[in-house]
């Protein structure tokens, strides 16, 4: 008896880890792909961190400007932005970021690492979600 | 037979010695081309070495000032090439290069110099602007701006680094991210990858080396 209730207590606990862990996968599978991307693409100016340099180029630390502006996200990764004052973190940055050729999923790839690095815990951004802001860019 | 390896051995031991007693200052290599000239001492003819120098320049730097290659005399200084709207390699040489300029700010025989390669859109003014958002002021980092061609013989024919333009390179323009150390004798001392963290430090410590080798030099024995 004691033994069939310990059995079934592992096989409802393996099934809550298995659920938990395809959520976790996914996730997991955006970041680790946008770390990447992160390093060929924004570390250079962004910095390891997303320290940013200076007031030249803005850190990717403001949790509350990325949690404002999620559904712009995406725009800003692929079309860039054309010389503008951008604040951050309270403070005015002037300039241009590059645009990128980036597809839907590496944009969702990149913002979830991002979202999810360097003191921002917002979660993942997945290839619809990026899709569905891409669509209503400006 | 026995004897001869058995005294190699004591003299290898007696040399590891003394050099281990007397340890040499750390020198740095002098880089470049190098010749040889022979003239007559006294009746004697000796040979020199003559190192690569940095020849005479002339540009304008962040405040508008006329900077010369006199204007670096008696200064140990880090050379770099960029472009203020460089998208790719300059943001991350100039992070690693604000290392050194913090690290050597107080030090009075010491200057950063850093050539635009885009003189056009590169202005005095815009030069200014972007030392200000850098957040380097004074005159230990100075920005320079001149005639293009003067910049890109002076970078590829003596600092020996890469600079030209082509326009179907990022931001249009090709160059490598070198941080060149020039001693106080306008001798290349050393190259560095500017984008590279571990070479950059080893650039702080190399510059510490070539100042020690002047300040050593320069005491009364």
């Amino acid at each position: 008896m004691k033994f069939k209730v310990i059995a079934l207590l592992v096989a409802f606990i393996s099934l809550i880890a298995a659920c938990k862990s395809d959520e976790q996968q996914e996730f997991m599978r955006y970041y680790n792909g946008g770390n990447l991307l992160y390093k060929q693409h924004c570390q250079n100016c962004h910095g390891a961190q997303g320290q940013g340099l200076s007031q030249l180029i803005p850190p990717l630390t403001d949790s509350v400007y990325l949690k404002t502006n999620r559904e712009k996200l995406s725009c800003l990764v692929n079309y860039g932005i054309e010389e503008n004052v951008v604040v951050i973190n309270k403070k005015a940055y002037q300039g241009s970021m590059p645009a990128t050729d980036l597809p839907p999923v590496d944009i969702a790839k990149v913002l979830t690492y991002i979202n999810n690095s360097f003191g921002n815990k917002l979660g993942l951004i997945n290839v619809e979600t990026v899709e569905k802001h891409l669509a209503a860019c400006k | 037979m026995r004897n001869v390896t058995l005294a190699a051995l004591v003299l290898l031991t007696t040399f590891t010695a003394c050099k281990f007693n007397d340890p040499e200052k750390p020198k740095l290599p002098i880089m470049g081309q190098r010749d040889a000239v022979t003239r007559v001492v006294n009746g004697k003819e000796v040979v020199d070495t003559v190192y690569k120098t940095i020849p005479a320049f002339k540009f304008v730097n962040q405040y508008g000032d006329s900077i010369t290659n006199k204007s670096l005399d008696g200064y140990v200084y880090v050379a770099d090439f960029f472009f203020t709207t460089c998208p790719s390699i300059c943001p991350v040489m100039h992070r690693n290069m604000l290392k050194i300029y913090d690290t050597y700010k107080d030090v009075k025989d010491f200057k950063i110099i850093s050539h635009t390669i885009d003189p056009k859109h590169d202005s005095v003014e815009v030069l200014k602007k972007y030392a200000d958002k850098l957040g380097i002021s004074g005159n230990n980092w100075w920005l320079l701006q001149g005639k293009k061609e003067e910049t890109y013989t002076l970078g590829q024919k003596d600092y020996l680094v890469a600079v030209m333009q082509d326009n179907g390179a990022p931001g249009g323009y090709v160059h490598q991210g070198w941080f060149v150390l020039i001693d106080k004798d306008k001798r290349i001392r050393g190259y560095y990858d500017g984008t590279d963290e571990k070479q950059v430090e080893k650039l702080s410590g190399d510059i510490k080396i070539l100042l020690d080798e002047y300040n050593t030099a320069e005491k009364p024995e």
